[in-house]
């Protein structure tokens, strides 16, 4: 998405209404359920792992811009990642995942029989590209000296996930925490008292406490960008497109038509991650197109927003109440017997 | 790419999601190789036998592309009977005098033309084609070439047609190669056969009428002893196959820096003028006239090269340039003979050069042999260094490796240091000119803080206060200098010149002030002035063309409106050669530019690298000189005679033909030729600060049984001077490291995350230690060999800090370039961190002992 965009849309609006479960479960309008009447349309990132080269320009864009701390000086020995997760002073992190696989045999990638490069360049930025057709000479050999493995180098940007139902925001006993009208979830650094009750609130790990000064901080996916119409500043930087931003359903959409892509190109190990609004936080503002199980990018399997049991916590709070009720008087009756 | 152009490599995973192969060849798995479809690790240094096999392979069944070959190479050219290849020779070539370390290439000719010497010693030829003159010490002239191939002699060149003479240049090529077998790839480069096979495959089934395929080079590639024949080896390749001039196609030379193609186009380099004209040398009374006879080529566009001077000439002296004092051309300084960055080294060394200027460039880190930069440093007058941060080059005197093992004390150097902090780019207007040759123009955003200035700041108010200093005098040695014309317009508080009045310059103008639009305009009667004939037409029509920012969406494919390129704005070079010689497109999805038989002109997507009304048919008159002379099929029209060159007659000081040559220092013998290294590479004189290794199969080379090579990260940028000082980009690769498999760990028990001590017999590094599988044992020779990677990125100074892998290389360079061979040597690995104090020094002459090197040891040709 190009600058510009979200003042345009947020003009067309039109998000579908809220719908009644605010705490879990499929919401098509999380602006709406917050508040906002006339919301833009939800952004959020979809970060396609497949194109994503390492090269880490997401991560320094965020810090120059939101002016992040530098986190530490430390050579942690785990392949090219020195950075080792997100935390308060690192808002994007990208992960390498450095390992031997068994030989798949399968061609990388695709051929291009039969595609004529030049009409794709005259129509590049207007449609999608054509999903290359498999090549129709046989596997290109996987590297195996000495009978090694199969090498493979996994690379992917993480960020907050800015879920459909925050767990962190639904804690806040401040109200520091806020939902944009974006469909975003952000902190205000003024109003945080350091209370902390997000950190744990987090299924992903990803809010975290600055020590020196106790408030809680992570990406505000640029909110001030946002606010004058610019994208955040990591997908910005993305020379390969891997982080895309714009409206959610639109970003969905690509990230389906993407998976088919690889798919058809014999990349049957793609998969998304936290786009769907089924899952444990009624799906991710920040979603992911995958090589392989989460785990791998030491991402939750299944992540579940910490307050989908609230509703059934205060019901069973109140049974539990009126039982005590009961039972006191229940007793007093007795006694006056 | 990945690593070192991720911006640039965008464009490749455009191509990837298009449908392209991407094969990256490396002795590392990088985040290239992460991408790519296939990774092919390879032995760092025997790329030209890795090279050769793919040339034997496409020659051998056929997989050239006949006709291209056939009318736009010099494949049908019959060469002299005296020519006598490696083949013949055992690895060398006829003329070679071993003790001098040079070629005569009088043997190399074409059949029918006169001796042209190799660019290297093309001066030397200056005596033969003026009439007299006394001749000077060669300088390597490898860079005079950035804009066209070298000189040929003049005669009437013998072609075979059919291609089936003996001493045709293709059978010749064919008898050549016939050795770099599958086999031979496998045992000197380490990649399977079957690995092999499948790049061969890959590559000739992407190339032809129908398709092309593109080669990119980091320029690594450069930095060998061979380094120029590395090049010229992809050149041979591509030109077979047809990839030169049509779009997918061509030989991409990654640049190590944001402006280094505009650094070479208007020079940095001793030897070149801006437009690549050569830097005369030191002869007596040699006028304009002998210089340009001596120089200039005879067909194609360098026979203008007098238009060229001159013009170059005016907008150096403006009106005190004139016909009748040969528009100053006595100003020019004068070469006596090699003064390359590592010859000024040594004339630091020996007290001769006294003053030193540094401008972005990090020697004590960045540059083989950085401990031979510091000490020719610490023999200086004075040494001006102009960076954002104060970088180990500017502070080797009080915490450099020689401080520290106390073979310095500060209190004892006489050099006086000036640091004067230095503008960002974005803190002045500019332009950068990257490796397509396209200039884009970027705008000052900020003023530079504090006493930051620009470049062009510097110089400018330098050259204006020099010239105060010497107002008045009357010494002819100043006339140079005062005689300048050196009159920017500046502006704001801090006086910066208008860079776009340099631009102006740059372009040039006629006698009316008027800009020039086109190189063609120019004159060689001073009536024209123009600041490099390259550029010229970058500010056509008085608009800054480079500014050009129409996005991509919004004009054709070939996107000609987006910044300017050189020549003419020409985006893909050579562009005649999409064409097949009756001017029509080889293929429909391969167009690019024909001829357009209604309008009589050439026409397309791109701009016609070619005469634009010169007809296919056209044949040029017996007599016809310079552009003129070139016919309608010779698409190559900076080259002398208008075709690729598939062997180079004249213009290398190395040979015609790439051959496989081991590195300076290499564990391996040569299993192609007798000959072991390059004959002619340029040996510094050995010093006890850069004494060689023993190699192949010589007693003492099993001391250093690993390769080495260096190379760059994505998270820092060269010597470190622009990311060892940020904290973002610090934090993400803090400490130097080094990269070797886990099998070479256990081999020399050490451990992930621990300390590694890297030895060579110029130094001694330490480096924490990462095991990986990115850095793969080969089976090179029939056994195992290990290699070590190292990141060159660190130094002593700055915010992240390590030893400089630099230490330990040393100063054997390729005869063209003078180019350092970083990218394959030979080390020792041991756990541990190294010796402290003048115990560094001493393990490094233990190992010297060990290996029973002396000052003969690697010099033998």
């Amino acid at each position: 998405m190009s600058e510009g965009d979200t003042t345009a849309v947020s003009a067309t609006g039109g998000e579908p209404p809220p719908s009644g479960n605010l705490l879990s479960g499929p919401q098509p309008n999380v602006a709406g359920a917050a508040g906002y009447p006339d919301a833009p349309p939800r952004v959020g990132f979809f970060t396609d792992t497949s194109v994503c080269i390492g090269c880490k320009a997401c991560e320094v864009a965020c810090k120059e811009w939101n002016a992040v701390p530098e986190d530490g000086l430390e050579l942690t020995g785990m392949s090219y990642d020195n950075t080792q997760g997100l935390g308060a002073d690192t808002w994007r992190h990208v992960a390498f995942i450095e390992q031997r696989l068994p030989e798949t045999g399968r061609e990388p990638g695709g051929g291009h029989e039969g595609f004529d490069a030049f009409e794709a360049a005259r129509n590049l930025g207007t449609s999608p590209s054509p999903s290359p057709s498999p090549s129709p000479d046989g596997a290109i050999s996987p590297v195996s000296p000495d009978g090694r493995t199969e090498l493979r180098w996994l690379m992917s940007s993480d960020v907050c996930k800015h879920c459909t139902h925050a767990g962190c925001l639904d804690v806040c006993p401040t109200g520091a925490l806020f939902r944009t009208e974006f469909g975003t979830v952000v902190v205000q650094a003024d109003v945080c008292n350091g209370c902390g009750y997000c950190v744990p609130a987090c299924p992903y790990g990803v809010i975290d406490q600055r020590k020196e000064d106790g408030r809680v901080w992570k990406c505000t996916l640029c909110y001030d960008r946002l606010g004058v119409g610019m994208e955040p500043a990591c997908a910005k930087s993305c020379p390969t497109d891997s982080i895309q931003f714009g409206p959610l359903e639109e970003l969905r959409a690509r990230a389906a038509a993407r998976v088919a892509q690889l798919h058809a190109a014999g990349v049957t190990e793609a998969r998304l991650y936290g786009e769907s609004p089924q899952d444990g936080v009624g799906g991710d503002g920040a979603f992911f197109l995958l090589l392989d199980e989460p785990e791998v990018y030491g991402l939750p399997p299944d992540p579940v927003v910490t307050t989908r049991d609230l509703p059934a916590m205060w019901r069973h709070a109140a049974v539990a109440a009126v039982s005590l009720a009961a039972l006191g008087v229940a007793s007093f009756a007795g006694r006056r017997r | 790419m990945a690593e070192c152009h991720p911006v640039g490599f965008q464009w490749v995973m455009e191509a990837k999601a298009r449908g392209a192969k991407v094969i990256h060849v490396d002795p590392r798995f990088t985040r290239t190789s992460a991408l790519a479809d296939l990774h092919v690790p390879l032995r760092a240094g025997s790329d030209i036998a890795f090279l050769g096999g793919i040339i034997n392979h496409v020659l051998s069944t056929g997989a050239y592309f006949r006709d291209y070959v056939v009318a736009y190479t010099n494949g049908p050219v019959v060469l002299r009977e005296d020519f006598r290849d490696t083949e013949d020779l055992d690895g060398v070539f006829s003329g070679l005098d071993a003790g001098q370390r040079t070629y005569d290439n009088s043997s190399w000719q074409y059949e029918g033309t006169e001796v042209q010497a190799a660019s290297g010693e093309r001066d030397q030829e200056y005596d033969k084609r003026t009439g007299g003159g006394s001749s000077v010490s060669a300088a390597g002239r490898g860079e005079a070439h950035g804009s066209g191939g070298a000189v040929i002699g003049e005669g009437e060149i013998e072609r075979d047609e059919t291609m089936t003479h003996p001493r045709c240049v293709f059978q010749v090529l064919k008898r050549h190669y016939a050795r770099y077998t599958p086999e031979m790839v496998e045992r000197i480069c380490g990649v399977p056969q079957d690995v092999f096979r499948r790049v061969c495959e890959l590559i000739t089934e992407n190339s032809g009428r129908e398709r092309t395929t593109a080669f990119a080079y980091a320029v690594g590639w450069t930095q060998h002893t061979v380094g120029v024949q590395y090049i010229r080896a992809a050149a041979v390749l591509q030109s077979l196959l047809g990839n030169i001039g049509r779009p997918g196609g061509g030989i991409l030379a990654l640049r190590g820096h944001a402006s280094i193609q505009g650094s070479t186009d208007i020079p940095t380099l001793f030897n070149l003028l801006p437009g690549y004209i050569p830097m005369p040398h030191a002869h007596k009374n040699e006028d304009l006239d002998a210089f340009v006879q001596a120089e200039a080529a005879h067909k194609g566009y360098w026979g203008n090269m007098r238009s060229y001077l001159v013009s170059l000439l005016k907008a150096y002296w403006g009106d005190a340039a004139r016909a009748e004092n040969d528009f100053c051309f006595d100003y020019l300084p004068r070469l006596t003979g090699s003064h390359s960055t590592y010859e000024t080294v040594l004339a630091q060394l020996e007290g001769v050069c006294k003053g030193y200027f540094l401008m972005g460039e990090n020697p004590a880190v960045g540059s083989a042999n950085a401990r031979m930069q510091r000490l020719g440093m610490a023999k200086l007058d004075w040494l001006v260094v102009r960076d954002f941060s104060l970088i180990e080059s500017a502070t080797w005197w009080k915490n450099g490796p020689e401080i520290d093992s106390g073979e310095l004390r500060t209190e004892d150097i006489g050099t006086e240091v000036f640091f004067l902090p230095a503008a960002a780019h974005t803190e002045k207007d500019g332009s950068f000119t990257n490796t397509q040759r396209l200039l884009q123009w970027h705008h000052q955003a900020v003023e530079p803080p504090g006493e930051a200035r620009s470049d062009l700041w510097f110089t400018f108010h330098l050259g204006r206060i020099v010239r105060q200093k010497l107002a008045g005098s009357a010494d002819p040695m100043d006339r140079p200098v005062l005689d300048l014309a050196w009159d920017y317009p500046t502006k704001g508080t801090l006086a910066e010149p208008e860079a776009e009045a340099v631009l102006a310059e740059i372009n040039g103008h006629d006698a009316e002030g008027e800009p020039l639009a086109s190189y063609e305009q120019l004159r060689p009667d001073g009536s024209t002035v123009c600041g490099c004939w390259i550029y010229c037409g970058v500010r056509a029509d008085g608009v800054n063309q480079a500014a050009r920012r129409k996005p991509g969406g919004e004009q054709n494919w070939v996107a000609n409106e987006w910044g300017w390129a050189w020549p003419a704005n020409r985006r893909i070079l050579y562009n005649r050669a999409s064409a097949d010689p009756d001017g029509r497109p080889w293929s429909a999805r391969k167009a690019l530019v024909w001829w357009d038989e209604a309008k009589g002109e050439w026409t397309g997507h791109d701009i016609a690298d070619f005469k634009k009304d010169k007809a296919p048919g056209h044949r040029p008159p017996k007599d016809a000189t310079g552009p003129e002379a070139l016919s309608g099929t010779d698409p190559f029209v900076m080259q002398a005679d208008g075709k690729a060159w598939l062997y180079v007659p004249s213009g290398l000081t190395d040979g015609p033909l790439p051959a496989h040559y081991e590195p300076q220092e290499s564990p391996f013998p040569n299993l192609l030729y007798e000959q072991q290294r390059n004959p002619v590479r340029q040996v510094m004189p050995s010093r006890p600060d850069n004494r060689y290794q023993p190699s192949g199969g010589e007693p003492g080379s099993e001391v250093f049984p690993y390769v080495a090579t260096t190379y760059r990260l994505t998270e820092h940028h060269t010597a470190g001077g622009m990311s060892r000082w940020l904290p973002y980009l610090a934090e993400l690769q803090p400490e130097f490291f080094c990269e070797v498999s886990p099998e070479l760990a256990a081999e020399r028990g050490l451990e992930h995350t621990g300390w590694a001590t890297i030895v060579s017999a110029r130094g001694v590094i330490e480096a924490r230690v990462l095991v990986t599988d990115r850095v793969p044992p080969l089976t090179v020779h029939g056994r195992t060999l290990h290699q070590v990677g190292l990141p060159y990125h660190w130094g002593p100074s700055g915010y992240s800090t390590g030893d400089a892998a630099n230490e330990l290389v040393h100063l054997s360079l390729d005869p063209n370039t003078h180019i350092q061979e970083t990218k394959a040597f030979a080390v020792d690995i041991r756990p541990g961190r190294r010796p402290r104090g003048p115990a560094a020094r001493e393990l490094v002459r233990a190992y010297q002992a060990r290996a029973g090197i002396d000052d003969h040891t690697g010099t033998e040709p």
